[in-house]
This record gives structure tokens, C-alpha cells and sequence, in this order.
């Protein structure tokens, strides 16, 4: 039971990682219908944002956080005005192959500049307090925390705030939308620079949780992630959420019970069965074509 | 002679009733013409006719044998065919290739023949090559057979749809709005088409249309659908002084 | 009318031409595949970038079959060459006699691709329902499945890997499956299941409509093209002569994607032409070291930016269509007796 609980504990810091990229994946697919396969990328770079700025710079846990974030939000528009909007109105196979060749140069060319993998140092103090057997680290308090808070943010920018209200209408028609006033360029130059952000503060995150990081780290925790937005049905911010937190728990227990290298066959095995019982995610709706 | 019956067809969309009890015993050789507003259900018929969608409810026996359920590939092996109401062909695909698509159903060699191009691959795709070149030229479309169908000005697409349904052999053709899009004079030579691609390929046709002069002018029975209801079934005189018709349909201005 | 009758003209010599070419390209490849590394005629380095140059284009024609011809998004290709690999790996390694490899390693490589073929029939299933973006997803769960579930099986070295294949891949029979790949891969293009293919990636709803059998098609179109990414696998195996699970990550399945989106989607002569400046450029950019794993994928970005259907996009070279498809065929069918004369548009099957 105890080892339960602290279990649970892990699941609960590593689904606030997964539901943090996942938040990326969906708001990009909901209002371009694109899956920005380069947003794993994105997270790594916010890793390594939060490694120069603390080693060489020896900035402190919060002003290192927002340069994190806005630096990567700052990559995900440019690679946004670069890359995808040429290819807005060409085939949507295009703009993917476009996202995995962009996701392949970030990867590559943080190898080329920085060839070993890196060591990210201790940036907040490292306490743990005991309840009985049960232990909770501080690290595990702030990743927790400061994702729900991030969240809670997200929530309140879409639903409360004007761009947040033309987001969903974009991602309600895209092509209705801009007849009804609505700044479409602006608007997907938010949506990149939030989702990105999100991402860049769970590089920083997971960096802290998991302090070596390397080039191809974004590959697997971004396709991870990828899955916990499908899982919660691609386009629903409340889906990622959600999906990124069973995805955590999934991965924690499989851990628990089984030897370690079978994470990830299981959670993608998951996933297969998943979507061949609800090929639309948890809160995904099912689009059908008129004939 | 029979040829499709229909009985008790009825089709929701989530709640929404699209088509009620829908009945219908058509007769080989016949023209019919299925009118109604829009939204009345008239191509949710012809979805549940080509297998589509199933329908919530009902039986269509098409020469006998139960079509309702049946993958719209095997309804079309079975002779019924479409054309859709915005045109929907292989656009990247030559002419003669969207002819030879539809084929399909009436080939006969294996996958093993096909890797191979042995066995009966070759006679095959002879007379598949021969029915697709007689077929383009009887529809006067021979010299455009290495263009991709996006090319064609939009007449020429909607009569290389038609050519390309008919590639299917079949015996019933569903029309989904043949004339959308056309002014008085390319109506007039569509009804002309039609009758005369009728007569040519001994056809059943259902056609669905909006110009009334077009169903006035070629079919001899209409049917009058309304928020998924039959509202009436007759002759073009029978329908045009049908009350319920005038009311739900024409409206206003058809009261003359 | 005077320019159709001129580019009729153009492409009839160029068709007369073109019937030469297939016969003397197979004939001197089959005999230089033997004699180059008989003689020693090319350096050996060399030699080895042309069997990699075989087994891509093998990829790339496989992959362009259900990505570029059906229009479906798959980024399984890694999953099906690690089956391929493993399975005619273990095969040469500890079931076939040592004395017999030589007749055996053929059997190996089919093995590898009947194993993958089969792991393509079971792909092919979700994709009945579903298309687009969710296969990409299905297919990428494939791969990452694929490779945890063989860095969890001892018998085959787990995540250590494989070895002590011998170099049974040699340059012939490079030759001998790339020629292979392409020639059943062509003659799968151009029959009806072919043209339902094509026809999926245009619009599956109407393809059903007049008559395909959708299903059956998607089956036929990824057993055969993960029978050849098995093929691919196989022939890697034995001349690198050490696998592991690693090799076949989702990275393996990009290149190969890289490859077919150059070369140019539903062409076959685009494939082999992407294969081929993917596999030269990657060794001429060897100097650059790590930065030329940084052009790649910046190359591929501004292709897609600027010709977003790669070189060869939709067009075929003529040679590779089968004579009896052509339009304006020399050898005259007979239904060809009533549109010739019409046939303003003469060769122009393939063309924009």
C-alpha cells in the first residue's frame, strides 16, 4: 500500500511532464490540424535552455524557468512562420514531413554543438519530508505544483481571454474563421508560442528530475507525450491533460511490477488498444466525411 | 419486373430522423426522379441505397437479393451504381485510369497474376483496355484519355463521371444532381444525355435534381420527399398539382 | 492541333527509344554485379555504398507504395526491416548448416520478408478505419513495439544485439532483389489492384463506390510493401553482420521517408532517384561530419517548402510502364483502333 502510494507519487510527477508536452501536441493539431511532430525537439531545447543558463550563467530556479519557456516559445513561432505557414493550403502530408525535418535539425544540430550529454546541476534545494514510509521530495512538490499552475493558466488564456476564444474558433473552422475578423496568423503565432512554452517548462522540468539530458532525449518522452494526447483525443486540452496523467500512472506501474525494459512496449501496446476500441481518444469526437 | 424494393427504410443521425419509412418498388427501365428541399434526406437514400451508410431500419431487395449491409463495393458488383453531387473523381488519375478504376469489380485474376502480370493478367487488361477506349469514345472523350481528370472543364468532368459509373456495368444508375451547375442549354443537352444513355446501356435510373425542368421534362414517375417523408409518388402532372407537394416544396410561386 | 501532333511525335521516338533501355540496363547490371567485385573493378568502400544504394532503393520503392501511391502516412518502415532482419538473421545464424549458406541465404531473406509481410497484414487492419494522422500514430506504436519487444528476447541478444552473420549479402543479389522489388512492385502498380491504390489515395470513399475493394487493396498494398522492407532488412543484416534493436528506431523509418519525399511520391523512378542522391549525398557529405546530419534534414525541410511533391512527383519515366499501358502504344491493341486517331494527347500519361 505504501509503496503504492509512493508510486503514485512518481506517476503523478511524470504525468505532469507527459500532460505538459501533450498540452503542445493538442493545441497545435486543434487549431492547424497538424501534428507538430518537431514539438518533442522543442522540449529538449528548453533542457538545455535551463543548462546554459544555470551553469554558465548561474541564474536561480525562476527567472531560469521563464527564460526557458519564452526562449522556446520564441523557437516555436519562428519554426512556425519558417517552416509551416508556407505549406498552410498544401498537402497536410507535406507540413508533417516538414515537422520531422525540423525536429531532425534541432536534434542534430544540439549534437553538433554540444556532442556529450550534459549534466544539469542541483537547482533547488533538495529536501524530502516523511509521513511514515511515505516520502515526498521537494522536487517532486514544485514539478506537481507548478504544472498544475501552468495548466490552470492555459485553461484560464482559452477560455477566458479573447485570443483564447479565437483559438477555439479556429479550431472549430478554420476556414470561417477569418471571415468572422478573426486574426488567423496572430492567433497560430499564440498557440505555438504557448504550447511551445509549456514544452520548454517541462524540458526544464524533467532536466531537474532527471538531470542528464542529451540531443535525442525530446524522441521518446515527445512520442510519449504524442500518445498521451491521442489518448485523451488529439485537439482536447482537457484530453492531454488527462491523457498525460494515466500515461504517468501506466508507465509508474508498469515499472512496478514488471523489469523496466518493458515501459515502453507496454504503454504503446496501450495505446494500440486504445484506438482500436476508441479510435477518437477519450474526449476526442469522431469526424465523419459527407458524401 | 421488379427490380429494387425498398421497404421501411429508416435512418437516424443522432436522433435526427433523415429518412422514415421510406418505401419504394421501381421497375426495370424506369426514370425516376426523387425531388424535395434541401435536407429532405434524398441523398442519405442514395447513401443507404450504395451501402454507404446502413440504414436504422428496413429491407432493400435489389433483384431479390438483400442489399442493406452489404459493403458498397459488393453493391456495386451486384449492378447499382452513383454519381455524387459535387463531383468526386480521381483527380492526380488520367482519364482512361479513372475508366479502368472502375473496373474493379469485373476483373478476373488473382493477386499472384497481378504481382506476375502472368496468367490471365494480360487478356485482362486487354479488355479492360478495349471496353475503356470504346467507352471514352462513345462518349466522345477518346482524344482526352492521357489527361488528368482536374484538367477537364467542369461539363467534361461531370460526363466522365457518368462514363465512369457505367464502366461499372451496371443496371441501376443513381444521378445525384446531374444538372447542378448548369445553364438552360447544357440542361436541355443533359436531358438528351440521359435518355439517351438510358436507351444505349439499358439502364434503371434514379435520378436526384432540383431543376424541375429537367425531372419534369425526362422522368415519368417523381417521388417528393420532405424532412425524410414520402410526400408523394406519381406521374410530373400528378406531382406538380399535388397539394402537399405545392405546399412543402414549390411554395408560393408555383401556384400559378 | 499541330503542337499535339508534334508531341506525339517527340514521345513516340522517345517510347521506341525507351524499349531499348530496360533490357541493356539489366543485362550489363547483372553481368558488372558480378564482374565489379570479381575484378575488383571498384574500390571496395565503394562496392559497399552500392549494396546500401540496393537495399535503399528497395525501402524507398516499398515505403512509396502505401505513402506515396495510397496516400496513407506510414512510419512503420523500421518495424517491418527489423523483422525482416532479425528473422533471416537467426535463420543463417542457428538454424540453416554452415555448409549450406549459400543456398540457404535466399531462403533467409524470403523467410525475413514473409515474417515482415505478416507483421504488415496485421498494420493493415486499423488502417480499414482509420487514415491519415492516426496510421501515422498506429504504425509509430508498431515500430516502438517492435524494437521493445526484441531488446526483451534473449534468444536474439536482447537490447546487446545480434551477431555472427556472415557477409552472405553480396553485390548480385543486391542486384538481383533491387530488380526484383522494382519489377513486382510495377507490375503491382499497373493491374487493377494497382489502380485501386491509386485510386484510395484520391478519394477512398468513391473508390469504394465504384467497386474496389478497399480492404482487400490495403492488404495486398502493405503485406507487399513490408515484404520488401523485410527483403531490405534481411540484406542489411548480413552485410553489416551485426543488428540491434536500436538500428530500427523511428529514425531508420525518417530516412527512409526522407528517401521517398525527394525522390518524389507515387513514382517509381522517383524512388530510385531519391534513394540515389539520398545514399551519395549522405557519403559526399561525409567531410562534414556531424554537421552533414544536420543539412540532411535541413534539405528535406526546404524541399517540402519549395517542391513539396519531390523531384519526380506523380510522373513516371516511360520505360518503366509496361508496354501495354502505354497510350500510344506501337504494337496497336485492338480497342486502341478507335481513339488513335483522336489521341491528340499521344504520350502524355504521366506528364503535368
Amino acid at each position: 500500500m505504501i509503496y503504492l502510494i509512493q508510486q503514485g507519487l512518481n506517476a503523478l510527477q511524470l504525468g505532469s511532464i507527459y500532460a505538459l508536452i501533450a498540452l503542445g501536441y493538442t493545441m497545435v493539431y486543434g487549431v492547424l490540424s497538424l501534428i507538430n511532430f518537431a514539438h518533442g525537439d522543442f522540449f529538449m531545447v528548453g533542457a538545455f535552455l535551463c543548462f546554459i543558463v544555470v551553469t554558465f550563467m548561474g541564474i536561480p530556479f525562476v527567472p531560469a524557468l521563464l527564460i526557458s519557456m519564452a526562449g522556446v516559445a520564441a523557437l516555436g513561432v519562428a519554426v512556425e512562420r519558417v517552416a509551416y505557414k508556407p505549406l498552410r493550403s498544401a498537402p497536410r502530408v507535406s507540413a508533417v514531413i516538414t515537422a520531422l525535418g525540423v525536429g531532425i535539425f534541432l536534434e542534430n544540430f544540439t549534437l553538433a554543438l554540444s556532442p556529450y550529454p550534459k549534466h544539469i546541476p542541483t537547482i533547488i534545494a533538495n529536501t524530502s519530508w516523511s509521513a511514515g514510509a511515505v516520502t515526498v521530495s521537494s522536487l517532486q512538490v514544485v514539478v506537481v505544483f507548478l504544472s498544475v499552475v501552468l495548466m490552470l493558466v492555459l485553461h484560464f488564456i482559452v477560455q477566458h481571454t479573447k485570443v483564447g476564444m479565437a483559438m477555439r474558433a479556429i479550431s472549430w473552422d478554420r476556414n470561417v474563421a477569418p471571415l468572422m475578423g478573426v486574426p488567423v496568423n496572430y492567433v497560430i503565432s499564440v498557440t505555438f508560442a504557448l504550447g511551445s512554452g509549456l514544452g520548454g517548462a517541462a524540458g526544464m522540468m524533467y532536466a531537474m528530475a532527471y538531470p542528464v539530458i542529451d540531443p535525442y532525449m525530446g524522441i521518446i518522452v515527445g512520442w510519449k507525450a504524442f500518445i498521451s494526447a491521442v489518448v485523451g483525443g488529439i485537439g482536447n486540452i482537457r484530453g492531454a491533460m488527462v491523457g498525460g496523467y494515466i500515461l504517468g500512472g501506466v508507465e509508474v506501474l508498469t515499472t512496478a511490477f514488471l523489469p523496466s525494459t518493458y515501459r515502453d512496449f507496454v504503454s504503446f501496446s496501450l495505446l494500440l488498444v486504445l484506438l482500436i476500441f476508441r479510435p477518437y481518444g477519450i474526449y476526442g469526437r469522431p469526424r465523419t466525411e459527407k458524401v | 419486373m421488379t427490380l429494387l424494393r425498398a421497404s421501411g427504410i429508416t435512418h437516424f443521425f443522432g436522433g435526427l430522423c433523415a429518412v422514415t419509412d421510406f418505401n419504394l418498388s421501381l421497375d426495370r427501365d424506369e426514370l425516376l426522379g426523387i425531388i424535395g428541399p434541401n435536407g429532405a434526406g434524398k441523398t442519405t437514400l442514395f447513401n443507404i441505397i450504395t451501402g454507404v451508410c446502413r440504414a436504422t431500419r428496413g429491407s432493400i431487395l435489389f433483384r431479390d437479393a438483400e442489399i442493406v449491409g452489404k459493403s458498397p463495393d459488393r453493391i456495386v458488383r451486384m449492378g447499382i451504381v452513383r454519381t455524387f453531387q459535387n463531383i468526386r473523381l480521381f483527380n492526380e488519375l488520367t482519364v482512361l485510369d479513372n475508366i479502368r478504376v472502375a473496373h474493379y469489380g469485373r476483373v478476373r485474376y488473382t493477386p499472384a497474376e497481378a504481382l506476375l502480370h502472368a496468367g490471365r493478367y494480360r487478356e485482362e487488361e486487354r479488355r479492360i483496355r478495349r471496353h475503356s477506349d470504346e467507352l471514352l469514345a462513345l462518349f466522345r472523350m477518346g482524344h482526352l484519355s492521357g489527361e488528368r481528370a482536374k484538367n477537364l472543364p467542369y461539363g467534361l468532368q461531370k460526363r466522365l463521371e457518368i462514363a465512369r459509373a457505367l464502366a461499372t456495368e451496371p443496371e441501376l444508375l443513381l444521378l445525384d444532381e446531374p444538372a447542378a451547375g448548369m445553364n438552360p442549354r447544357e440542361v436541355d443537352e443533359l436531358m438528351d444525355f440521359i435518355r439517351w444513355t438510358q436507351r444505349e446501356f439499358g439502364l434503371t435510373i434514379i435520378l436526384i435534381e432540383h431543376q424541375m425542368r429537367l425531372v419534369m421534362g425526362i422522368c415519368r414517375r417523381i417521388i417528393a420527399l420532405d424532412f425524410g417523408a414520402t410526400i408523394a409518388d406519381g406521374t410530373p402532372q400528378e406531382i406538380q398539382t399535388d397539394p402537399a407537394v405545392l405546399e412543402a416544396y414549390l411554395g408560393e410561386k408555383a401556384v400559378r | 492541333m499541330g503542337r499535339a501532333f508534334l508531341k506525339k511525335d517527340l514521345t513516340g521516338k522517345e517510347r521506341s527509344q525507351g524499349r531499348w533501355v530496360l533490357p541493356v540496363f539489366l543485362v550489363s547490371g547483372s553481368v558488372l554485379s558480378f564482374a565489379i567485385p570479381h575484378f575488383d573493378l571498384l574500390d571496395q568502400y565503394i562496392q559497399l555504398i552500392l549494396v546500401y544504394l540496393g537495399i535503399n532503393i528497395i525501402l524507398a520503392l516499398s515505403l512509396n507504395l502505401v505513402n506515396g501511391y495510397m496516400g496513407e502516412f506510414s512510419v512503420g518502415h523500421a518495424g517491418f526491416m527489423s523483422a525482416g532482419a532479425y528473422i533471416a538473421s537467426f535463420l543463417t545464424v542457428k538454424v540453416f548448416p554452415a555448409g549450406a549458406l549459400a543456398w540457404a541465404f535466399p531462403a533467409a531473406v524470403v523467410a525475413g520478408g514473409l515474417g515482415a509481410g505478416l507483421l504488415g497484414l496485421v498494420v493493415a487492419i486499423p488502417s480499414f478505419r482509420t487514415r491519415g494522422d492516426y496510421l501515422a500514430i498506429v504504425t509509430l506504436a508498431f515500430v516502438m513495439i517492435v524494437k521493445s519487444a526484441l531488446e526483451n528476447i534473449d534468444s536474439v541478444g536482447g537490447a546487446r544485439g545480434f551477431l555472427g552473420m556472415d557477409k552472405l549479402t553480396t553485390l548480385p543479389w543486391t542486384f538481383f532483389w533491387t530488380v526484383a522489388t522494382v519489377w513486382i512492385i510495377r507490375n503491382l502498380i499497373y493491374s487493377r489492384y494497382g489502380r485501386g491504390v491509386l485510386s484510395i489515395r484520391e478519394d477512398e470513399i468513391a473508390s469504394g463506390l465504384m467497386g474496389v475493394n478497399t480492404r482487400h487493396v490495403k492488404l495486398i498494398a502493405f503485406v507487399v510493401s513490408s515484404f520488401f522492407a523485410g527483403v531490405a532488412g534481411a540484406l542489411f543484416a548480413h552485410v553489416l553482420q551485426f543488428i540491434n534493436p536500436r538500428m530500427f528506431d523511428i529514425i531508420k523509418s525518417t530516412d527512409v521517408l526522407v528517401m521517398v519525399y525527394l525522390g518524389g511520391i507515387g513514382s517509381i523512378a522517383g524512388s530510385i532517384l531519391g534513394a540515389t542522391a539520398y545514399t551519395f549525398l549522405l557519403e559526399a557529405l561525409r567531410p562534414l561530419e556531424i554537421w552533414r546530419m544536420v543539412l540532411m534534414p535541413l534539405m528535406l525541410v526546404l524541399l517540402m517548402l519549395f517542391r513539396p511533391r519531390g523531384i519526380m512527383g506523380l510522373r513516371e519515366l516511360p520505360w518503366l510502364e509496361p508496354a501495354a499501358d502505354r497510350l500510344s502504344s506501337p504494337n496497336g491493341l485492338n480497342g486502341l483502333r478507335n481513339s488513335r486517331g483522336a489521341n491528340g494527347f499521344g504520350g502524355k500519361r504521366k506528364d503535368e
